[in-house]
Order: C-alpha cells, then sequence, then structure tokens
C-alpha cells in the first residue's frame, strides 16, 4: 500500500536542501532498475487487489449484478437509483454523524494525551499502556462494551445506578447508538493516536518551550503559540487518516447493532454490505461504492487543502 | 481502523474481494473409485448426531466417503454463495427455507423429482406439510425434510413456584388481543419491581422492574417467529395470501396490528422490558439470570437453556397460549438437504441425502436429543431421550400431534422484505410509530411483488 500522504519529519540541524553529488549521475540508470525490481512485488500486489478490481468495481456498478447469474449492463440505473434512495443518504448522514463524534473526540482526547506524555511524563510503561486497547481485536472490543453497556445487566448501568442515573440504552436507543458506537471506537483508537501525534511533538525544539518559559510564557499559552502551530503537519496527516478510518466504520455495527434500532445505526459500510451479501444486488452496492469514493477522495483534498499538510512553520 | 488512503478504493472491491476468495473448503475429489461427497451444515450442536450418519453411511457404501463441515450461520450463507459463483459449492448441504427460493431462481440447486420416483422414496413418511414446504414454485422439489422446529413458552420454574403459579395454569393459558386473557395476567403475576411488589398488585413501579414476566428477543423484523407470530395467526391473521408462494403480505390487517399493539401494551405496562434492552446479553442469559421469568422461543434452543439450570434457574417449558381461535399456533420451519446443481457426484449425492432423509439417519439425530426429525417415529426417540436427560419437551410437541401449526411463509424477496420490516417493526416496538405505520411498510414490501 503506498502511502499518498507524506510528511516531511523536520528535523532541525540538519541541512536544509539535499545536495547531490555529481558522480552519482551515471549510476541513475542502474538506481531506476533495481527500483523497479524492488517495487515489482508490491506493484503486483497493487495491481491484483487494489487496480483490477476497482477497474471491475467501477464496471459492476453499471450492471445488474446477483452473483449467481453474469453482469448484465444496466447503463446508469444504479446512480440513478442512488440519488434517489432515502436510506443512502441516511446511512451517508448516519455515518457523518458517527465521524464528527468519533474524530472530534479522538481528536482532542489524543492531542492532550500526547501533550501530557511529552510535557509531564517519559514513562515509557504509561505510553504502552495507552496502546493498550489498540492492541484488542475491534470485534472484541466491541462485544465486551456490547456486553458492559447492557441495558439491564451491563456494569456500567450498574455504575450509572450508583450515582442516580436511570439505566440508558447505550447500543438500543435509536439518538444514542451512534455516539456510543464513536466513543466506543476513540477508546480503542485513542492511545494509538496519540502516540503519532506524540511522534510530531518530539519534532519540536525543546528550546522554544526553554526560551518561552524565559519569556514568562506559561504552559497554556505555549501549547496554544507554540505546541498547536508547530503540531499542524502531523496532525494534518494523522486526521486525514483517522478520518478515512473513521468513515470505514462497518465491523462495531455488524457484531453489535447489526444497523438497529430501526436503522439508526445503519451506516453506509453496512448498507453496502446488507446490499451486496444478503441480497445479492452486487450492482447497486458497487455503485454506492464508487459513489464513496468520490466523496472520500473530496473530504480528503479538502482536509489537505485546508490544512496545508505540506509545509511546515519550523522551516 | 486506521487505513491509509488507497484503502479508501476498498469500497468497490469490498464485493470483489470477498468474491474472490469464495470457499475452497468445499469441492469434489474422486479417485481410485472412491467418491469423497462434502456436506455443510451450520449447526455446531448437531453435527456429532451427522457425523454418526456419516459414518454409517460409509460402512454400507465403501466407494463413498462424506466430508462433513460445520460453518457459523452468517459464514455459512455467504461461503455458500461465494462457492456457487467459483464452483467450489459442497455437493450437499443443510438448507433454510428463508434461503432457498433464491436458490431456486439462481437454479443453483438440484430438483430431485426424477430421482424420487426412480427410486420410489415416500415423502408421505415426515410430520405433515414438511415435504411440501421444499417444493418449489415451479413445482419441483428441491430438498427432503430433515427436521422440524415450533416455538413455545421457556419459563424458571423456581420464579413460577414464587408466583404460586402452577405447570397446570402455565398449560392453560389462554390469550387474547383485547384485554391479553389469563396470558397477561399470569405475566403480570410475575413481573416484580425492586420493592417486591407484583404487577398485578397495587403499587407497583413499573420503572423499577426486577424481573419481567415475559422478554422479548427483538422486534421481530417481518417474520416474529419467536416474537409476536404465534399470537397473531391464532388471532386469526395470515402473513401472505398463499403459503407458499404468496405474493401479497398483510402486515395492513387490523388482527395484525391489534396483535403487535397489544404486544407491545406489555411493554408500556412495565410487564416487559423496552426493545433498547433487547441490544447486549442475550434473551437466554437474561432467563437465567432471573431478569425475566418467561420467554418465548423455538425448539433449537431447548439444549442451551436446559443446559443452563442453576440454583436460580429450573428451565421448563409451557405450550403457547391458546388464542380468540380456540387453538395454539405455532410456526412449523423445517431444514433439508439439498443438492448443489454443480456436483460432479450426483448420484452419490442423491444416495447421501436420501439416507440422511430416512429412518435410519432421522433415528440417529433422534438418538442424540438436540432437534427434532422430520420423521414422526424419529420424534419419539428424540422426546425419550430429552425425557432421559430430564427435559419434557411435550411443550414443543404437542402443536405436531393437535396439527396446530402454521407454515413458515415461504416468498421471493425474503431479504429486502426483512430490510424494510425491520426498521418498521422496530420503530413501532421501540415506540417511535403507531401500529398503523406498518400498513406503509406493507405497501414497499408488496412493491416489491409487482
Amino acid at each position: 500500500m503506498a502511502d499518498t500522504v507524506s510528511v516531511p519529519t523536520p528535523r532541525p540541524g540538519a541541512p536544509a536542501g539535499r545536495r547531490r553529488s555529481p558522480q552519482a549521475r551515471p549510476h541513475v540508470r542502474r538506481d531506476h532498475r533495481a527500483a523497479l525490481f524492488f517495487i515489482l512485488p508490491a506493484l503486483l500486489g497493487f495491481g491484483v487487489f487494489y487496480l483490477w478490481p476497482t477497474i471491475r468495481g467501477v464496471y459492476l456498478s453499471f450492471t445488474d449484478y446477483s452473483l449467481l447469474t453474469p453482469p448484465a449492463w444496466s447503463g446508469v440505473a444504479n446512480y440513478t437509483k442512488l440519488i434517489g434512495d432515502a436510506s443512502f443518504w441516511r446511512s451517508l448522514a448516519v455515518t457523518l454523524e458517527y465521524v464528527v463524534i468519533n474524530i472530534g473526540v479522538q481528536t482532542i482526547v489524543a492531542i492532550a494525551l500526547a501533550v501530557l506524555m511529552h510535557r509531564l511524563t517519559r514513562s515509557s510503561f504509561l505510553r504502552g499502556v495507552l496502546l493498550l486497547p489498540y492492541l484488542v481485536a475491534n470485534v472484541v472490543v466491541a462485544l465486551v462494551w456490547y456486553w458492559m453497556a447492557d441495558y439491564t445487566l451491563g456494569v456500567v448501568n450498574q455504575f450509572l445506578g450508583w450515582i442516580g442515573f436511570g439505566p440508558l440504552g447505550f447500543f438500543g436507543e435509536e439518538h444514542l447508538v451512534i455516539p456510543t458506537i464513536a466513543l466506543v471506537n476513540v477508546w480503542r483508537h485513542m492511545g494509538y493516536t496519540a502516540l503519532l501525534i506524540f511522534a510530531g511533538l518530539q519534532a519540536i525544539p525543546r528550546s522554544l518551550y526553554e526560551a518561552a518559559a524565559v519569556d514568562g510564557s506559561t504552559e497554556w499559552r505555549s501549547f496554544w503559540r507554540i505546541t498547536l502551530p508547530l503540531l499542524r503537519p502531523v496532525l494534518a496527516m494523522v486526521l486525514v487518516i483517522t478520518v478515512i478510518g473513521s468513515f470505514q466504520i462497518f465491523d462495531t455495527v455488524a457484531v453489535t447493532t447489526q444497523g438497529g434500532p430501526a436503522d439508526a445505526s445503519k451506516v453506509v459500510y453496512y448498507y453496502i454490505f446488507e446490499k451486496a451479501f444478503s441480497q445479492f444486488d452486487f450492482g447497486y452496492a458497487s455503485a454506492m461504492g464508487v459513489a464513496l469514493i468520490v466523496i472520500l477522495a473530496g473530504v480528503s483534498l479538502f482536509q489537505l487543502r485546508l490544512l496545508r499538510a505540506g509545509e511546515s512553520d519550523l522551516s | 481502523m486506521i487505513k491509509k488512503l488507497p484503502a479508501a478504493a476498498g469500497v468497490a472491491l469490498l464485493s470483489l474481494a470477498l468474491a474472490a476468495c469464495g470457499g475452497s473448503s468445499g469441492g469434489t475429489a474422486s479417485s481410485g473409485g472412491k467418491t469423497t461427497l462434502s456436506y455443510w451444515l451450520w449447526d455446531a450442536n448437531q453435527q456429532p448426531a451427522y457425523q454418526q450418519c456419516a459414518t454409517d453411511f460409509q460402512k454400507a457404501n465403501p466407494n463413498i466417503s462424506v466430508k462433513i463441515t460445520q460453518l457459523g450461520w452468517d459464514d455459512y450463507w455467504t461461503k455458500l454463495t461465494t462457492g456457487f459463483v467459483s464452483g467450489s459449492a459442497p455437493d450437499v448441504f443443510t438448507n433454510h427455507l428463508a434461503k432457498y427460493p433464491e436458490f431456486v431462481t439462481k437454479r443453483t440447486i438440484l430438483p430431485i423429482d426424477d430421482l424420487v420416483k426412480q427410486d420410489k422414496v415416500d415423502t408421505g413418511i415426515y410430520a405433515e406439510g414438511l415435504a411440501d414446504l421444499w417444493v418449489g414454485a415451479d413445482g419441483k422439489r428441491y430438498g427432503l425434510p430433515k427436521d422440524w422446529d415450533t416455538i413455545a413458552v421457556f419459563y424458571n420454574k423456581k420464579l413460577t413456584e414464587k408466583a404460586g403459579i402452577t405447570d397446570a395454569q402455565l398449560k392453560e393459558m389462554a390469550w387474547n388481543p383485547t384485554d391479553g386473557g389469563t396470558y397477561e395476567k399470569i405475566i403480570a403475576k410475575l413481573t416484580v419491581d425492586k420493592n417486591g411488589k407484583r404487577g398485578d398488585e397495587p403499587g407497583f413501579d413499573k420503572s423499577k422492574v426486577e424481573t419481567y414476566g415475559l422478554w422479548l428477543e427483538s422486534s421481530g423484523n417481518g417474520l416474529g417467529q419467536t416474537q409476536w407470530s404465534m399470537y397473531a395467526v391464532s388471532n386469526g391473521w395470515k402473513f401472505t395470501d398463499k403459503n407458499p408462494w404468496g405474493s401479497r403480505y398483510n402486515y395492513d390487517d387490523p388482527k395484525f396490528q391489534e396483535t403487535i399493539t397489544w404486544w407491545k401494551s406489555l411493554i408500556d405496562k412495565g410487564y416487559m422490558p423496552p426493545l433498547k434492552a433487547t441490544e447486549g446479553v442475550a434473551w437466554n442469559d437474561m432467563l437465567s439470570a432471573g431478569k425475566a421469568a418467561m420467554a418465548t422461543n423455538g425448539s433449537w434452543m431447548i439444549g442451551s437453556v436446559a443446559g443452563a439450570k442453576s440454583d436460580k434457574f429450573e428451565p421448563a417449558f409451557a405450550p403457547l397460549p391458546t388464542g380468540p381461535s380456540g387453538t395454539r399456533m405455532s410456526m412449523f420451519n423445517g431444514l433439508a438437504d439439498s443438492i448443489y446443481a454443480g456436483t460432479k457426484n450426483k448420484d452419490a449425492a442423491w444416495k447421501w441425502v436420501k439416507y440422511l432423509a430416512s429412518p435410519a439417519c432421522q433415528n440417529v439425530v433422534g438418538q442424540h436429543a438436540v432437534v427434532f426429525p422430520a420423521i414422526p417415529a424419529a420424534v419419539e426417540v428424540a422426546q425419550k431421550k430429552f425425557g432421559e436427560k430430564g427435559v419434557d419437551v411435550e411443550a414443543f410437541t404437542v402443536n405436531v400431534k393437535d396439527k396446530t401449526t402454521f407454515l413458515f411463509p415461504i416468498t421471493d424477496h425474503a431479504a429486502q422484505i426483512e430490510s424494510i420490516m425491520k426498521p418498521a417493526m422496530d420503530a413501532v416496538i421501540g415506540g417511535t410509530a403507531p401500529a398503523s405505520s406498518l400498513s406503509k411498510a406493507n405497501e414497499q414490501v408488496n412493491a416489491l411483488f409487482k
């Protein structure tokens, strides 16, 4: 898998611009051949598992395909259906709600954790502990929380009972189910996201903080004036990959509510899965997939533009 | 979940990638005159019984060997479908009524009429109606029945005794959609709040229920097999214009909607938990944990519920309540074994299907006492075996004996109907829409048949 988002890790003290020695020129051609040789396996995998399926997926989106009979060309019928399909737009809205809650909370919590790790403690034990939830399989995390948040027997509601709150149907109430699923995944991913941001923080020279402290800046002020601006390129990268990942929400829904109650948690991937694998409408499912690629590509472009990911304020 | 950008392309690939890596565990092989048949089933509890059948079958047919594969319910159908596409589906597999109409339309399973005729297989030996379920819309037969299931009331005898309700009372429950009859009275009495007040006592606090009289598994979607179908049908309602192969559903029928209104009223009265309580721990664990006194469910759950016996939980089974029609009505569902249309060993596959549906194998299945075999004599074997384990299963067999069953509604578009009816029923049972809203869902369902 190629990483299209490359973030320069600014390393102060290293020579600015790359200098090429004149002797290197004749080797370029041989380098190319060697490079190709090393890239080939990845390229092959990319072709077989990404490029070809994408092309075929786009083709299938213009057909009526039920898997058991050969695809029949149907023109733009799937796309016209898509525009008028209220369930699709609703599933997209549900997904968006999930992404906003998931990414919003996760990013804030992860920055807070990363800054605490950076400025407060250097303990690698704590860092390990923070990463623990990420080491547990997604499905296991989902099921454990599903039971812990049970309306009748769940420990979460037991605890709420002690502090005087009535039981809440975390996974069973229409207005709670998406926030619940979003927070479960925040719990799993915050440590990992924090670690990514932490790596970015380490690239900020300590001298800046020392200088700020000499000038009488508070920790709070330093955070807003030094940390956050210098963190921007890393934050942009983290946001792009977490937002894309967040849009892919599927497993947690599939093993817990399966889209319920009353379709309140039917996210777009679950809808596509349902159309394809339980109703065998692969043509329509492919059309939704293609539409989603377009939407996600737009979101990513927008994010990169907004955050000017290529530049760093350090240079 | 964190993936890099190109993974976004994976959306479109999802279908293909999964389709491409379909089942490789199926397929057939024949070498040296010996044929290897592949056979799939989804219920792990039944595997030992069918393994025994396979061993006996191999003894009688030394040139055939049967390889049994068990897969979980969800994987089962996905793998089967991809197997059909890649040509690696099993020769013979356990089939379900909700799934086989699709396979008939797509011609992935073999009609067996000629074979039945040629070998003079008597399809009259099975419990009434079971064999007919497997005759497709085209009039051809697509499987031989292997077992059946019915619905009954699962209850915790410790709690009914504490409430002073006798087993005789539980056997004679009567229900109607107006006031719920003696059935609702019993449900109310079995409901207990945090202060120990019962549902039929003054001062009962429905906001703090400790034990519910009746548990619900889900809203039941469009089928309500274990949730509401028994009430609606005993109220004179029919799922479809005809069964099997109906083309009009009747969710707009007042008889259906008044039944659902009554069922939902149990939640409002505090006798049954709200729908939100069904997300999380499963119904049978709620029953064994003493959070519910009764629950309606199917005979396939007998084993796991009976096995959960503890100091607090004494599992027992009562027949369904009788309805306004005067009879109790249970949905009657049955499984069958079907042959894959692409099998390279048609003769051997037919031999195995025939054996699975024969008294010899069905008695073996009965001996294992996990399900009820399709042949009545084998059911008696099973009933006796259940009895030896201390489990009285008469509540499940009574409907078959009295012929008070109705057949699982078989129509095309089962998956689409499910996706329309699930949110519609969730909304009604969850309390955000009235039962009359089901008429609109019914229109959507019937539009599928146009």
